[in-house]
């Protein structure tokens, strides 16, 4: 199982724009994706609903992990969007 | 009928006619069952809620901007996995389609409004998607507002779904006014982004009666319905007048006698350059370098770092530019500053200098960035400690920064010994920095993260004026400089009573230049130390506010 640990950037943490980006981006993976908040319970990363219950806010820590083939590209994809300002 | 009051939102004022919007999906009976045919019930549920998805989607694209976002996620609500998953065993245990949905969404509501604030006002954006799927499932019509109108009207309602507003126009809306939302809402934001004044929080609102003229002031929150011509007359005046002089106001900030108080921009990075040039900031009084750390394995390099800060410097010819060494800490944690031990109380652990302390090696690569930038450009670089609590800190900090060849070091004051003490640290640093908002924070012990304490992080308090007054008075002793960085100085009011308190220059975010440099302008160094002296033996924020206003009556004909 592949993962990425990622601070989160946006002053809006992983609500409005950057959750909708990461889950639309999620779900073009053929693989299951989850994302927890810090040490927490995983999430669907395609559920727009479960990811904002995370309450992610700027400044928290998220892991995203996936398993499967293209799971490091995937997996790069969105902690990049996680990470972005 | 009174007038009423709300949280005005967004600017300006709108006076039409009121367009009440009743728009209830009722909700399916709890006992609604289907027929037995699960599977069908299963497809009609399914259908629905991707007709409504994608009707979302079309609305956006027609709308654009940042309609087209809100209406994007909300697309993606209504395609939730974990919301088909629910709907689905729902609809296996015997419930209707209808009543499936309702439930499927019941639970996600609960919890965004549990969470309340931000998530909470997402609360608002379910619900219309929720009601959208029920009345595709029932047949029944989907809300609708006129998006022609002979006159512009004032939207009146519960609350509004971006789907409802998305396709709105100024030509069309003369102003928002719901019972609930808030600052976030998408009422708000939208409006925002329309230009059209807004209202939110305004309970009793539905009851104005629908075609009834409406007086709405964005600013102060004011609803009037049936207004007189005066009224109307007035308020629009006050609004043209505020648009006129803050255009007027122009070039550095001063007083109306002519006393200089630089209004300076609060940047994070190389890309807030061009707001800040583009509200007259004279310079840079916070530039946090935070952005270069973050999200990284290593330190960023010398090289890296250097032509960072360059590219401010180069924006600012001959000005200043207030860089703050890297703010990390606990809450922020980077890779390569690990923390030394459990902080449970991130906000009072490690940060700022005390981290840097730990790590000289980070510290001393960035100073040397910046002395090499200095070097190589005309603006004028001064450098400052976060987080710096003693005399010891500010000395040790001051040297450093000497022998790595940068002459003006100065420190922060956002802890209140800090401030208590402002004296013995103004003999060791070039100049103060007040951070009002990490001031107000350890003043009041009350977590800035944390909503339900807001009115602690009232920068009209009076023991902040205190803090912010005993500062001044430090740094006086010693000649030094005291600017403020935090949220306090971009408020026009307060920026009056700083400058009267003595503080020598106010950086904000840039949006908040015009307005702070239209209200220094229209009053004299007396009239602000009049008002500052009246906020101070205030005892409240309320009552703070209202004595300094009581002697800046040019606040009036900016409408603030």
């Amino acid at each position: 199982m592949a993962e990425r640990q990622v601070t989160v950037e946006a002053e809006v943490g992983l609500h409005a724009r950057p959750a909708a980006t990461f889950v639309q981006t999620a779900t073009k993976a053929p693989l299951d994706v989850t994302v927890a908040k810090g040490g927490g319970q995983p999430v669907n990363a395609k559920s727009i609903l479960a990811v904002l219950s995370l309450d992610v806010r700027q400044g928290d820590t998220v892991v995203i992990k996936a398993e499967g083939e293209g799971a490091d590209e995937i997996l790069d994809q969105l902690a990049l969007i996680a990470s972005a300002p | 009928m009174t007038a009423l009051t709300g949280v005005g939102v967004s600017p300006g004022v709108g006076f039409g006619p009121g367009y009440v919007l009743a728009y209830e999906t009722p909700v399916p009976a709890p006992g609604a069952r289907h027929g037995g045919d699960a599977g069908a019930e299963r497809d009609r549920a399914t259908r629905a809620l991707e007709q409504v998805a994608a009707d979302l989607e079309e609305r956006g694209v027609r709308a654009g901007g940042e309609a087209q976002d809100i209406l994007g996620a909300q697309a993606l609500m209504a395609r939730d996995p974990g919301l088909a998953v629910g709907v689905t065993g729902l609809i296996d245990a015997g419930k209707s389609a209808a009543r499936a949905v309702y439930e499927a969404f019941g639970g996600y509501r609960e919890m965004l409004v549990d969470a309340g604030g931000y998530l909470g006002e997402r609360a608002a954006d379910l619900d219309d998607v929720r009601d959208r799927a029920i009345a595709v499932i029932e047949g029944l019509p989907l809300p609708g507002l006129p998006s022609r109108a002979a006159q512009p009207y004032v939207l009146i309602a519960r609350d509004l779904a971006p789907a409802d507003t998305a396709l709105l126009s100024r030509d069309v809306v003369a102003a928002f006014v719901t019972e609930q939302g808030g600052p976030t809402s998408h009422t708000a934001i939208l409006a925002r982004a329309m230009g059209v004044p807004a209202v939110v929080a305004c309970p009793g609102a539905t009851s104005i009666a629908p075609g009834t003229p409406v007086l709405v002031d964005g600013v102060s929150g004011l609803v009037r319905p049936a207004p007189s011509e005066e009224e109307v007359a007035t308020a629009r005046n006050a609004a043209s007048a505020r648009d006129a002089a803050l255009a007027a106001a122009t070039g550095p900030g001063m007083t109306a006698d002519g006393h200089a108080v630089p209004l300076l921009a609060n940047i994070g990075g190389p890309r807030d350059v061009d707001g800040a040039l583009e509200h007259g900031a004279e310079g840079v009084g916070l530039y946090r370098t935070e952005f270069l750390f973050l999200d990284r394995t290593t330190a960023p390099s010398g090289e890296e770092q250097e032509a960072a800060y360059l590219e401010v410097l180069d924006a600012f010819p001959g000005g200043r530019v207030v860089v703050r060494t890297l703010d990390a800490g606990a809450d922020k944690p980077l890779a390569f500053l690990p923390p030394q031990g459990e902080e449970p109380n991130p906000a009072l652990g490690q940060r700022g200098l005390r981290l840097l302390r730990a790590h000289p090696e980070i510290l001393n690569t960035q100073l040397a960035a910046l002395a090499g930038a200095a070097a190589r450009s005309s603006a004028k670089l001064q450098v400052m400690a976060p987080m710096v609590a003693t005399a010891e800190e500010a000395a040790w900090y001051v040297a450093t920064c000497k022998e790595a060849g940068l002459p003006s070091a100065g420190v922060m004051i956002e802890i209140p010994a800090a401030a208590l003490r402002a004296a013995d640290l103004a003999e060791e640093a070039d100049f103060f920095s007040l951070g009002t908002n990490d001031l107000a924070q350890y003043t009041f012990a009350a977590d800035r993260q944390v909503g339900a304490l807001t009115a602690l992080q009232d920068a009209w308090q009076p023991a902040l004026l205190d803090l912010v007054a005993l500062a001044v008075a430090g740094a006086v002793e010693h000649g030094k400089p005291c600017g403020v960085c935090g949220e306090a100085a971009g408020d026009p009011v307060l920026a009056c009573v700083l400058a009267g308190l003595g503080v020598t220059s106010l950086s904000m975010a840039p949006a908040a230049l015009p307005a702070v440099r239209a209200a220094l302008s229209r009053h004299t160094r007396e009239q602000c130390r009049l008002a500052a002296r009246a906020a101070l033996a205030g005892t409240s924020p309320q009552g703070a506010r209202a004595a300094a206003r009581s002697h800046l009556p040019g606040l009036a004909g900016l409408a603030l």
